[in-house]
């Protein structure tokens, strides 16, 4: 038998000393996001005004300091929304599959598998894919269509496992109490399952969106490039925001980098902006607010 | 409203583990019936195979016979989900639907069923809430959510869900587990009151419990450490808290064992 034990110094500097090293590796990893943000803001205010919103950069010459990303931020916008028409449905369907049907078989294992070696393919090689089979074999032409395409291949493993870690975490107890109600299985699916993961699945799909519409290398080959406004993506080349950034930065003159940086800035408003009303559709969808 | 459940010869496995083995008997319509026994002998195990919730768990099956009212539960083609409407069932810990309201998780079951207009709707719930002893609690919140009551009242408000699509039989699975004395209190006040019109199964571990809610009683054991579970004795409550036949089933009650 031991009596009641005091905490010894020797402890209590341990103590103190791995609460500082978190506290250090905290402050570590916030520097290169505030520095990010602080660059990409002082620099991209320079030309982040309502010319450059809302113009596009065809018959802007090499030294011209106006001109803007218009075309590129409708390009972005229509790939980005296409890409998710494509990726949601067959990402959040084939999470139901895994989490509500497959139960651990073999073909859900199979899909397990291959959903984890989609995560792993490089951004290149999507657009490398698409660009192979949809333009050369295929023989479309570039488009917007075809970017979004490549973009749904990256988008997709995203969407199944967040869509299937949210659905992993609604308790079997209400899947359970629907059932005892006499609630046939896909209905208590709909009703029940969905909603009650539905703030954690448009949260995993945001992430998803966010990540694509920063995406450069599967553009290049399936939207191919343009300086002029084209609003029907399924018709001919398109412009991206991230795509834009990487060429205005190319350019040697002072101007065009300050339109990256401007388009760089666009790209990061244009995700928090889906990210905050992806926030407000999800609070407001949720009836069990308050109390 | 009410119907008899009959049961022979029935054996339940988890995957190939047999649960349960050869349980036979018969409950009564309009009167509670209790099933006591230790811990893992398979009592829930039995109540969910009356309405057919035992098949949920992957790998699990059933064998033999379970008749409400003569019509077997498991011909083949009866839907198991018409069977769990006729059969309710409320279970250990209260789970209200998080996404819904108070008055939306009552409705919920007709709701989803989809077979209800809006004022057939208000009537039923608050006929409901009524009959779970819960009405003049909630009455000034039905759109408030369900989560936000405290353990008692969710589980009243789960037992109003499960009366609400007018079953014949109503199954507990210890539902006084998880409440304080008073919430039990209103529980068990309720369940007297509910057997005028359902058939009331519960499993419980309170011996009290049984003995002052019930009519008859079941007491399931396992034969031997790692065998199925059976049922021992069946009997009047009266009869099997006073004078078993059985030894076990006095051992057990009296706090021998178990």
């Amino acid at each position: 038998m031991t009596g009641i034990q005091h905490i010894s110094t020797s402890r209590r500097i341990k103590d103190k000393f791995v609460q500082g090293l978190v506290y250090l590796a905290f402050a570590l990893a916030v520097v290169p996001l505030v520095s990010v943000l602080w660059l990409v803001i002082s620099n991209g205010l320079a030309r982040f005004d309502l010319d450059f919103l809302t113009h596009s950069m065809r018959g802007i010459g090499a030294r011209d300091a106006n001109g803007g990303a218009y075309h590129a931020i409708i390009g972005t916008l229509e790939q980005v929304l296409l890409a998710s028409l494509i990726s949601v449905p067959i990402g959040l369907f084939t999470a139901i599959y895994l989490v509500e049907y497959g139960r651990g078989g073999r073909l859900s294992r199979s899909i397990s598998f291959f959903v984890d070696v989609m995560t792993g393919v490089p951004s290149v090689v999507a657009g490398l894919f698409v660009f192979a089979f949809w333009i050369l074999f295929l023989g479309f032409e570039f488009s917007g269509w075809a970017g979004a395409l490549a973009l749904s291949i990256l988008m997709m493993p995203t969407v199944v496992r967040s869509a299937e870690e949210m659905l992993r975490l609604v308790p079997g107890d209400l899947r359970e109490a629907s059932y005892a109600l006499g609630v046939a299985k896909w209905r208590t699916i709909v009703k029940v399952v969905l909603p009650t993961a539905f703030t954690g699945i448009v949260t995993g799909v945001m992430l998803a969106v966010a990540r694509v519409a920063g995406e450069t290398a599967p553009l290049l080959m399936t939207v191919f490039f343009t300086n002029s406004i084209n609003n029907d993506p399924f018709t001919g080349p398109q412009m991206g925001l991230p795509l834009f950034v990487f060429d205005q930065a190319g350019r040697p003159n002072d101007t065009a980098v300050d339109r990256a940086w401007a388009g760089a800035l666009t790209l990061i408003l244009i995700v928090m902006l889906l990210n905050l009303v992806a926030r407000l559709i999800a609070w407001w969808r949720a009836p069990a607010r308050g109390r | 409203m009410s119907k008899q459940i009959q049961v022979s010869g029935l054996d339940a496995y988890y995957g190939s583990h047999k649960a349960i083995e050869d349980v036979s008997m018969t409950i009564e319509p309009r009167s509670i019936t209790a099933f006591i026994g230790p811990s893992g002998c398979g009592k829930s195990t039995f109540l969910r195979t009356l309405n057919r919730m035992h098949e949920v768990i992957p790998g699990a099956r059933v064998e033999g016979k379970v008749l409400l009212d003569g019509e077997d539960l498991y011909a083949p083609t009866v839907a198991p989900v018409s069977v769990r409407r006729m059969i309710g069932m409320v279970f250990q810990r209260p789970n209200p639907f998080p996404t819904m309201s108070i008055y939306e998780n009552v409705a919920a079951g007709l709701r989803l069923n989809g077979r209800v207009s809006k004022s057939q709707l208000d009537g039923i719930v608050e006929e409901s809430l009524k009959g779970a002893n819960l009405w003049n609690e909630v009455k000034d919140r039905l759109n408030k959510p369900g989560a936000g009551l405290s353990g008692g009242q969710q589980q009243r408000l789960c037992i109003a869900r499960a009366i609400a699509v007018r079953p014949q039989v109503l199954l507990m699975d210890e539902p006084c587990s998880a409440l304080d004395p008073i919430s039990t209190l209103a529980i068990e006040d309720l369940m007297a009151k509910l057997k005028d019109e359902f058939t009331i199964v519960i499993v419980t571990h309170n011996m009290q419990q049984a003995a002052r809610v019930s009519d008859r009683t079941a007491f399931f054991n396992l034969a031997e450490q790692g065998k199925p579970g059976k049922v021992v004795e069946m009997d009047e409550t009266s009869r099997m808290f006073t004078n078993p036949s059985q030894k076990a089933t006095e051992d057990y009650i009296t706090g021998r064992f178990g």
